[in-house]
């Protein structure tokens, strides 16, 4: 198992710290000065004010709570919810193989760069670790949903988890039987919602092509044996 | 150790550079004993080839001994005295198995940047631009090999490497530009551009059964080795109006397949010549493809054109109606080095060819920026640069 270094946990608890107490801060003052105006329009301030208090408090907004921001897959990824991503390859090596490398969860990151590592928790579970927006890292537990040999592996993210996702990869033989094609569908809500996936974009760390190169680096290892690289910096791959 | 580098247009320098290591299983380091600048080269050094670096090594034509292999490298072993193909393939992708090596899926680090370019990417290559890989080339004293174990081809015979070194690139790419005329007997090909892959056409349209080649230039030192050497007969354009030479010299009917030896910065002497200087002069076109435009309207119907010479982009002005209205065929990419490299060294070995007949310059490595310049402008009468690296060993064991 790899060790995994902690680097941005505190930034991340110092940062929900700091959004709490402006939020109250926020509150209190708009509170304050709605009273302090002894009207109807500044008691209606200081009112409308309340949910901020709720924010600051509880750290989430009363009422919707369990609507917007909710870890159940089937909500958070139903319709149009999160981020889709459909990315496909085809290799010139046996499904049977291609589906065994993928099953052992463990691979995954050998070709996908987001994740940190992913570690076999048994009885289809695992626990997985990422790199987030600016590096930032994200874990969640997964368990697979749907198995069937050389076929198709399914997923989902379990409650409680930084982000909620579901995906599925499929394995077909193409070309008359001689390449196997490998289609993955994968689904997220991220930690910043569609807002993050956007500036994540921006910053050149677009889902739809982050999924292409893993799945280019995919094909190098199983078809030539290793990655390509030009020089001892670039560990192949895109940025 | 020493390294030709590119520092920016008409600017490369003989620098010292950190020395290769093995980065990949399949890996071998070369120690190089000859290495060759290519007409491709002088692309780069005029500034036409995009995402070149400050610090890039040249070169892609380069042969030597292999010092160090890779732990998955069960072909290859230290001293081995191998030609290395300019083109990077794994030999295990679809494009690898049918034979189409210039087009490997897996060598290209930088897929993506071609991919926004071109929609799919060919292989990577040594030493040309970070869109091909930015694998760094073999004009320096060692060099990493990818994939080794399909790559190099291992030379046991006592030929000389100044007679297999062009096996790396110019033959092979001159041999499959006349392979790709599907030459039957009694046919006449014509070659624009008697620079080495030219002069590699033409020996090689006549080994795979040609029964005239025509070739065009306007360089006397070039022509003259066309028709010394190559047996061609000659035209040079600054003197004669090709397409009517053509047609005379075909009984009206044009010749049976055209080939573009000379690629994107085609210089000519006719109105379009002139308007692709202007605009690729203002930057509002790519590519000047004069001798390709030429080609096309001198082919006989029914005919292939073949394109060995390097585009890059969008041309302008293509005559694709000529093309369509008389049926041709176009034929063109990078060389599929591994399919044509054993099959052309027997025939070095047979004594069928002595590709070594190219050959104008012996230099060191250090004599590189000067050479560059001599061959951009044909000075001396410039063909080939063939530079040594030097025997002595001074690379520091890793």
């Amino acid at each position: 198992m790899e060790t995994v270094v902690l680097e941005s946990f505190e930034d991340q608890v110092a940062y929900s710290e700091i959004e709490r107490w402006v939020t109250l801060a926020t509150a209190g003052a708009l509170m304050a000065y709605g009273f302090s105006r002894r009207n109807v329009p500044g008691m209606c301030l200081a009112v409308a004010a309340a949910p901020l208090v709720f924010k600051g408090v509880s750290g989430s907004w009363p009422l919707l709570h369990g609507v917007l921001s909710t870890d159940d897959t089937r909500v958070a990824l139903s319709a149009d919810r999160g981020i889709h991503v459909r990315e496909s390859i085809r290799l010139e090596q046996p499904i049977a193989e291609v589906y065994r490398f993928w099953r052992s969860l463990e691979n995954l990151p050998r070709f996908m760069t987001h994740l940190r590592c992913v570690t076999d928790l048994g009885n289809g579970r695992s626990h997985w670790e990422a790199n987030g927006p600016a590096h930032v890292k994200v874990e969640w537990d997964a368990e697979i949903i749907n198995d069937v040999g050389n076929s198709v592996i399914g997923w989902k993210s379990l409650p409680g988890s930084d982000v909620v996702t579901a995906g599925s990869v499929n394995f077909s033989t193409v070309r008359a039987g001689r390449s196997t094609q490998v289609s993955v569908h994968l689904q997220y809500s991220p930690p910043a919602g569609r807002a993050g996936a956007l500036l994540a974009s921006i910053f050149g760390r677009n889902p739809a092509s982050m999924i292409r190169e893993d799945l280019r680096r995919l094909k190098q290892l199983l078809e030539a044996g290793e990655v390509a690289r030009a020089d001892a910096d670039a560990p192949g791959g895109r940025r | 150790m020493k390294a030709v580098c590119f520092y920016g247009k008409e600017d490369v320098r003989v620098e010292s550079v950190p020395d290769p290591a093995i980065l990949n299983p399949r890996d071998a380091i070369v120690r190089v004993t000859a290495t060759a600048i290519c007409g491709s080269d002088l692309h780069i050094y005029g500034g036409y080839i995009p995402t070149m670096e400050k610090g890039d090594v040249l070169g892609h034509e380069f042969m030597g001994e292999v010092v160090e292999v890779g732990r998955d490298n069960q072909r290859l072993k230290v001293g081995d005295r191998v030609v290395v193909p300019f083109t990077i393939s794994c030999g295990r992708c679809f494009f690898c198995k049918e034979q189409l090596w210039s087009l490997c899926d897996n060598s290209n680090p930088n897929a993506w940047l071609a991919e926004k370019l071109y929609g799919y990417s060919g292989s990577g290559l040594f030493g040309y631009s970070h869109i091909y890989g930015g694998y760094a080339g073999g004009q320096a004293e060692f060099a990493r090999v990818p994939f080794a174990d399909v790559g190099p081809l291992k030379v046991e015979s006592s030929l000389t490497d100044e007679q297999v070194l062009f096996l790396s690139d110019i033959f092979p790419t001159g041999y499959m530009a006349a392979e790709n005329c599907q030459i039957k007997p009694g046919d006449t090909i014509a070659v624009w551009g008697c620079g080495p892959v030219g002069q590699f056409a033409i020996r090689s349209a006549y080994l795979l059964g040609a029964e005239k080649v025509i070739a065009i230039d306007r360089f006397p030192d070039r022509l003259a080795l066309a028709a010394s050497h190559g047996k061609a007969q000659v035209l040079n354009y600054d003197e004669v109006d090709v397409p009517d030479a053509l047609r005379d010299l075909t009984g009206g009917q044009g010749p049976d397949a055209c080939i573009d030896a000379v690629g994107l910065e085609s210089h000519g002497t006719t109105l379009d010549a002139w308007y692709d200087r202007a605009k690729t002069s203002m930057y509002l076109a790519t590519d000047r493809p004069h001798a390709l435009r030429q080609a096309i309207g001198a082919c006989r119907k029914g005919g292939i054109v073949s394109i060995p010479g390097v585009y890059g982009g969008w041309l302008d002005k293509f005559p694709l109606g000529a093309a369509f209205a008389k049926g041709l065929t176009l034929k063109m990419g990078q060389t599929h080095m591994q399919k044509y490299m054993p099959a052309l060294l027997e025939r070095i070995e047979r004594g069928e060819i002595d590709p070594s007949f190219i050959i104008t310059h012996r230099v060191t490595l250090d004599e590189a920026p000067e050479m560059y310049r001599t061959f951009r402008d044909k000075e001396d009468a410039c063909i080939k640069v063939v530079m040594r690296p030097g025997h002595q060993q001074t690379r520091m064991p890793n």
